[in-house]
């Protein structure tokens, strides 16, 4: 094995990366503010692709479908917030699960109806296609553009919650909704919104995973299980946490992949595994957030 | 302690004795309601999971043979009709509709599944039961002597087979330095001993086998070491959403650039599926394609009827080989004049038969269905329509020879 092999390695990793990254900010954002364990997140991540796939057929614009998608994965999570999510707030943490579980499948049942079960074709935008020279090889152009983009959404989820007023009181609201409350602030608006935000970015990760990998109603299913362990591993509710493990997850998975290919899927298990049993509450977590 | 054991023992072995009796009682008394009217053939296939579009075009071909069959006249009087059941591609769920099948609907024979591990459930299950299983899904191991049964029949092409046609093929023309990326289970096993059996007569090395879960998403992270052996050929033994993904993934990479890819099966609705960018260039085997129906004429004979049923699409040849199977049994009934089980078993094995692709028979020692290989590649210039996606490159003419052995399946007589 050549050094070159195993930067190569690494970018493919962090490619993969990119996208539990993607994947378990939404999560944890829920999660974080609401203490909703979102298990219908796969689900919106695939209607994304579904949407998305769909509106480029028609526009023949991946950017057109790139704006397009969080608007409509945004709205949809807005309209399951308001009218199935909201009822169940401070019944305790298994009822938004059980809710959003099943809300899992009635989002794939429907695309099955829409769409067919054989899914979309896909094909990597033009502007997109082919591969470039890295200098320790040759690396495919959509997957830079994935790491970039993702780089570009983390960065301005950052800036919004950090250095805006309406980031102030989300974060607020994640402290202590009730002094919030007091302050005349209508904490349901932020728990609206943060749900929707948590949608619209998994929907625009599903859009951004499509062209790599098919398109069809079960592809948020396996995506979900390994975006619960990068959230898992990160620590619930950290942001900084589901950017760092998300990429964490993507290169233990590619260095396991390289050296023993057989050992790749559960190698991310035992990563979680491990850190639990060190650290339960994962890298960035709060101890105590499930209780 | 240990007498107690004992005594619960007894009890539970009563227990169970009169269960089975009871259990048994109405299967007696379904023998004979299954004379009644109907000739019920049960078709398990997964229309959900990841080989789901195939599965819905094997029954969207298998209805074509029923509704053939009772417009003929049926037999004596007996319509027929499909019970279609979906096994999840779960081998535990297949074993379980199968009995349903066979036990509460009282089917008369069992056509379909499609995976090399589902089949062998399904064969199990009929085999003790003694109901015909002609299986259209392809698999090595259902007809070697372990599994096989006077009842067991496969319509399907086999790993062996398909694999061995396909190297054939490809090793002599594109080179002999070979990498495989095989789905870990039955299927692709099967696939890469079929491609190295061939290949060893050939002069083929094989570099690597990298194995890979079934139903991985992503692939990229075995590209780079890929890339970095320097293959002439590289070959994905997997199927369905896999081969999908995996096609993609290495167009991405840009590994068709210096390596030839091929797949031992390249199927109609994976194609669809990928779309032409992914599978540009990829060589493969097949069952069937459509296409032929310039050179044959069951095959244009059997597109027709099926673009009339289903407004103008064509099959598949996965979707084909649900034609084939459910006519196949339903022309031996008629053959045996009854639809007692080892009546129709001996006529489907004197049967011989051309219902889409040219002609077939059971080999006796198996019931391996004999039957031609189509080589195809992936088009992604002038396309006619979106139904025109390959270029049928040989048919590899059927041949007992390319078959292992009778001896070598473990089967003791040849005939």
């Amino acid at each position: 094995m050549t050094f070159e092999l195993f930067l190569l390695q690494l970018m493919t990793g962090i490619a993969l990366g990119a996208v539990y990254a993607l994947l378990a900010i939404g999560l944890s954002l829920i999660f974080g503010m609401l203490t909703v364990v979102n298990f219908a997140h796969g689900a919106f991540f695939m209607v994304g692709a579904f949407f998305g796939v769909y509106a480029m057929g028609l526009t023949g614009s991946f950017w057109f479908s790139l704006v397009l998608v969080p608007i409509a994965t945004g709205a949809l999570g807005l309209v399951c917030e308001r009218f199935l999510v909201r009822p169940l707030y401070g019944r305790g943490i298994d009822y938004p699960l059980l809710l959003t579980f099943g809300l899992s499948y009635v989002l794939i049942e429907a695309m099955r109806i829409i769409f067919g079960i054989e899914g979309l074709p896909t094909s990597t935008p033009a502007e997109l296609k082919g591969s470039v020279n890295l200098g320790f090889g040759y690396f495919p152009l959509y997957r830079l553009f994935l790491i970039a983009a993702t780089a570009v959404i983390v960065l301005g989820l950052w800036l919004f919650i950090e250095k805006t007023r309406y980031g102030l009181i989300i974060r607020a609201g994640s402290r202590d909704p009730e002094i919030v409350k007091v302050l005349g602030i209508d904490i349901s608006k932020v728990w609206l919104l943060v749900f929707g935000i948590g949608t619209a970015i998994a929907g625009l990760s599903g859009l951004l995973a499509a062209p790599t990998r098919a398109v069809n109603p079960e592809m948020g299913i396996p995506i979900l299980a390994e975006s619960f362990v990068v959230t898992v591993v990160g620590g619930m509710g950290s942001l900084p946490g589901a950017v760092i493990a998300g990429l964490l997850v993507g290169i233990v998975f590619a260095m396991t992949s390289l050296f023993a290919p057989e050992y790749a899927e559960m190698s991310i298990f035992v990563l979680m595994a491990v850190v639990l049993l060190i650290r339960p509450q994962g890298f960035f977590g709060k101890a105590g957030l499930m209780s | 302690m240990t007498l107690s054991t004992t005594t619960f023992n007894a009890n539970r072995r009563a227990i169970i004795v009169g269960g089975a009796a009871v259990a048994v009682a109405p299967a007696l008394l379904g023998v004979a309601r299954a004379q009644s009217s109907t000739i019920k053939i049960g078709f398990p296939v997964p229309l959900t999971g990841a080989f789901s579009a195939e599965a819905q075009d094997q029954v969207r071909a298998a209805e074509i043979a029923i509704k053939e069959f009772n417009e003929s006249g049926g037999f004596n009087g007996m319509k027929a009709e499909l019970l279609v059941r979906d096994d999840k591609l779960n081998p535990g769920e297949a074993a379980t509709r199968t009995l349903e099948l066979i036990e509460k609907d009282k089917v008369n024979f069992v056509v379909g599944s499609l995976s090399a591990a589902t089949q062998l459930s399904i064969n199990a299950v009929c085999r003790d039961r003694k109901i015909i299983f002609n299986s259209i899904s392809q698999s090595d191991a259902i007809n070697e002597a372990k599994d096989w049964s006077l009842y067991t029949f496969h319509e399907a092409l086999n790993p062996h087979l398909t694999a061995g046609a396909v190297a054939r093929y490809a090793f002599p023309k594109f080179g002999k330095k070979i990498v495989y990326l095989t789905a870990d289970y039955a299927y692709g096993h099967e696939m890469v001993r079929g491609f190295q059996r061939a290949g060893q007569a050939l002069g083929a090395q094989t570099l690597a086998d990298i194995r890979h879960p079934l139903g991985a998403a992503d692939y990229s992270a075995f590209l780079p070491r890929i890339q970095s052996l320097k293959p002439d050929v590289l070959v994905l033994c997997n199927f369905g959403r896999d081969l999908v993904n995996a096609a993609k993934q290495v167009t991405d990479f840009g590994l068709k650039a210096n390596t030839k890819v091929i797949a031992p099966v390249l199927l109609y609705t994976a194609r669809q599926a990928g779309g032409a960018d992914a599978f540009e260039g990829i060589l493969g085997g097949t069952s069937y394609y459509w296409g032929m129906e310039d050179k044959i004429p069951a095959a244009k004979a059997f597109n027709d009827k099926f673009r009339k049923a289903y407004g103008g699409s064509v099959p598949s040849d996965y979707g084909a080989l649900g034609y084939a199977g459910v006519r196949s049994v339903l022309q031996a009934v008629r053959d045996a004049k009854s639809v007692d089980s080892v009546k129709v078993s001996i006529a489907l094995r004197q049967l011989r038969y051309n219902w889409y692709k040219g002609e077939q028979f059971y080999r006796k020692c198996d019931h391996q269905s004999i039957q031609s290989v189509v080589i195809v590649e992936s088009k992604s210039k002038n396309m006619k329509d979106k139904y025109d996606v390959f270029n049928v490159l040989s048919v590899e003419a059927p041949d007992e020879k390319n078959l292992r052995s009778c001896e070598e399946m473990g089967h003791k007589i040849s005939t």
